[in-house]
């Protein structure tokens, strides 16, 4: 049997309303409140054997305090799962359900569900942390909402494998996963643009994120004093390409010190990179990696020195994530070694 | 414009001592068509092989997918300009072996080639798993430089494809459809309270093997110009480029554009087709915004009331697919665009390379880096040598019981971003 624990407001717990909203955290046995709801989708499959009830002002008000509360409870009844709300459209609940199912699963490693009205503000904080099934945004929705709550959370509890959000009921989390629609995406984009030139609501199937744009440095002033270095996401590697960096989608970057200047790039340079002709990339790598250059200039007294080991990946199909979790070392790297110049190629 | 499609449905293709379309089996002779292809000198040797709906085969590493068609009853020609007479096609009488296709498969740059599974889980990726195909596994003559091999296994491919077209000229088709298109008054006049919608196809066109080809003209070298979508059914647009395999555009696609059905299936009741508008996908900064503002511009000329923005390719095109939508909007011309996603294996990282406020209304075709198993199969046609290497593949992903482990970027078609799957993501 799947053990358990819910957490609502002093409202469903029919304690009160805002008059009451002051009560302090408690935990009762049994079901109480839309527990019955979430229950008659449980059948036998699950039982909630407590329930905790906290004011909403007063979780407002005292959060870390009510928070400990709340979890200590929760550490005596040891549940397989804990589930909060719905929420629907209550601000201040929502944020408590957001909340209080965060810390438990952060604490205990169990499974956690809450539900909300898309637009509760503890939906915008809490959704990329918890899984939030999506309600309507007044109590009216609890028939709707239970229970897809309660398969969601036996789906968890069971360890079945979490589906795309549309499938499955839940917030959008940023996390994107596959499957398959009922109908093919040109007939979904032609009926989309039929809505949008009509005025009539669409759903766009990806919403556009917050773009990071990075300002660029301020110039240098002086070259014959700076530190040089090469960054590439051209895939320039040494011949043989020894850490076997990806064509694709690459899971790693390479540090590679520079081959001797007069040797024939092709015998000594290759290309890892997978998203363009490789020929003359690979007959003279220097055309991606102009270290020759550099090495000119340095002689000329133009460029102050070059850093000895330049830094290679492939850009091809590569995730934004990644690239920066290797720009970030990369960089790390450069400024710990005195480089205050960098010269980014790609392809 | 009047096109009338008559689809021939093909149930099996199977080797014979004659080539020819009988009650709904392609029949191949294999000499004639080896014949046909080592006309070409730099093709050192060339095997045929036939891959069947559900059979346990792999077919790797894939180049282009092509439709038999033919024209008939006029001098007209499939792929006017590349391996036909450069006149415009799209009207008149075009037979189709609906149900066959050709496979080109040989790697060129080892890299950008894709991988057709014909049962299992990864069939379900790619809509070649559903067709009967002769594929053609060629080997160039040593040394041949990349950017020559493709070129010879492109034509190759198309003159099978046209050579077993011509097969149907004379067989009757199970079904025929026909497509016409009216001029801007035309329209109005026969539809005058249905929305003028437009469709903007981008053509992958980065250079060095990622090249679309148009009339035989390499579209980088084109200005954003007009097509009738009719014209693409016969093939005036072909695929010439090593794009990771999710989301090339193979030639296949082109000849049966979803985008172009679904438009045709709503012409006449939910809207009027008004037109149709191809941009190239550049490298060169200048080559971007020139090739946008064209969009944008074209749009605004065909008073199309909303469009359908498809992209081909990802990364660097994410800025294309960007300037075109932001232009497009700010002539008051309402869109759609449909893309795919690279969010990473895990789906948490950022899905494009570049991202606008204007593109309010997206569709997916499902995140190209997730990872799928896809079981051993009891017969390989090609080779899987290139499988770890191939964009989607990734050292040691070939397991001990002969599976191999694959971001879905290297099946052919997975993510296509011409909506020609269900496939998506949220």
């Amino acid at each position: 049997m799947i053990k358990i624990v819910h957490y609502i407001n002093q409202f469903y717990a029919g304690i009160g309303g805002e008059e009451m909203a002051d009560h302090k955290p408690e935990m009762r046995e049994g079901i109480v409140g839309p527990g019955q709801a979430l229950m008659a989708a449980f059948g036998d499959a699950a039982q909630i054997t407590h329930t905790i009830i906290c004011g909403d002002s007063f979780f407002a008000e005292n959060q870390a305090d009510a928070t400990a509360t709340i979890l200590g409870f929760v550490e005596q009844i040891k549940p397989d799962v804990f589930i909060a709300g719905p929420a629907f459209n209550a601000g201040r609940y929502g944020v408590a359900c957001g909340s209080v199912a965060k810390a438990v699963q952060e604490k205990f490693e169990i499974p956690v569900v809450t539900g909300m009205y898309e637009e509760n503000p503890g939906a915008e904080m809490f959704k990329d942390s918890v899984y939030i099934i999506a309600t309507k945004n007044s109590a009216s929705g609890m028939r709707d909402a239970a229970p897809k709550m309660a398969n969601f959370a036996l789906k968890l509890a069971r360890g079945e494998e979490v589906k795309a959000s549309i499938i499955d009921g839940y917030l959008p989390n940023g996390t994107r996963l596959n499957f398959f629609e009922e109908k093919r995406g040109s007939e979904r984009a032609v009926n989309m643009l039929l809505k949008k030139m009509a005025g009539k609501p669409f759903t766009t199937e990806f919403p556009m994120p917050a773009f990071d744009r990075v300002a660029p440095a301020a110039a240098i002033k002086d070259l014959s004093k700076a530190r040089f270095a090469i960054v590439t996401s051209g895939g320039i590697v040494p011949k043989g390409n020894p850490d076997r960096i990806e064509s694709s989608s690459a899971s790693k970057y390479g540090e590679y010190e520079y081959a001797q200047i007069g040797s024939t790039p092709q015998d000594v340079y290759e290309t890892a990179h997978g998203g363009y002709d490789p020929v003359y990339a690979n007959v003279d790598s220097y055309r991606v990696l102009p270290y020759d250059v550099l090495f000119e200039l340095q002689k000329e007294g133009k460029i102050g020195s070059i850093h000895p080991k330049y830094y290679t990946t492939t850009g091809n199909g590569t995730a934004v994530k990644s690239s920066a979790a290797f720009g970030q070392e990369i960089a790390e790297k450069l400024l710990a070694d005195g480089v205050n110049a960098v010269i980014l190629t790609s392809t | 414009m009047k096109l009338e499609v008559g689809y021939i449905d093909i149930k099996d293709v199977q080797f014979s001592d004659t080539s020819k379309v009988a009650a709904g089996v392609l029949y191949v002779e294999a000499e004639a068509v080896r014949k046909l292809v080592l006309e070409d000198a730099r093709i050192a040797d060339i095997q045929l092989d036939i891959a069947r709906p559900g059979e346990s085969v792999r077919i790797a590493p894939v180049k282009d997918v092509i439709e038999p068609r033919c024209k008939v009853g006029s001098d007209l020609e499939i792929f006017p300009g590349m391996l036909g007479k450069v006149k415009t096609v799209g009207n008149g009488r075009t037979h189709v072996l609906r149900g066959s296709a050709v496979v080109t498969c040989g790697a060129i740059v080892g890299f950008q080639e894709g991988i057709i599974d014909m049962s299992g889980p990864g069939a379900a990726y790619t809509p070649f798993s559903e067709t009967n195909n002769l594929v053609l596994i060629f080997t160039p003559k040593k040394d041949l430089p990349q950017h020559e091999y493709e070129q010879a296994l492109r034509m190759a491919g198309f003159k099978v494809a046209v050579y077993l077209g011509d097969l149907g000229r004379e067989v009757t088709p199970d079904c025929v459809e026909t497509y016409e298109t009216y001029g801007m008054l035309k329209a109005k006049e026969m539809y005058p309270d249905l929305p003028r919608v437009g469709y903007v196809q981008m053509l992958q066109t980065q250079g060095l093997l990622h090249d679309t080809y148009v009339y035989g003209v390499d579209m980088k070298n084109s200005l954003t110009t007009m097509i009738n979508p009719t014209e693409v059914m016969d093939g005036a647009i072909v695929s010439g480029n090593c794009v990771s395999a999710c989301d090339k555009n193979t030639t296949y696609h082109h000849q049966n554009n979803p985008v172009i059905k679904d438009l045709f299936a709503k012409h006449g009741k939910e809207l009027i087709f008004a037109g149709m508008i191809i941009t190239n996908e550049n490298v060169f900064l200048m080559d971007k915004e020139r090739s946008s503002d064209w969009t944008a511009k074209l749009c605004a000329i065909m008073e199309f009331d909303g469009v359908v923005i498809t992209q081909e390719g990802f990364g660097n095109p994410d800025t294309d697919l960007m300037m075109n939508c932001k232009k497009v909007e700010a002539v008051g011309v309402p869109t759609v665009i449909v893309t795919d996603e690279y969010a990473g294996r895990d789906g948490t990282s950022q899905s494009l390379a570049d991202v606008d406020i204007a593109a309010n209304a997206v569709v997916t075709g499902g995140n190209a880096n997730e990872v799928i198993t896809l079981p051993k199969m009891d017969k390989v046609i090609g080779s899987l040598a290139e499988v770890d290497v191939i964009a989607g593949g990734f050292e040691n992903n070939t397991l001990a019981d002969g599976s191999i482990v694959v971001e879905l970027q290297a099946i052919i078609g997975a993510t296509n971003e011409l909506g020609f799957s269900r496939h998506s993501a949220r």
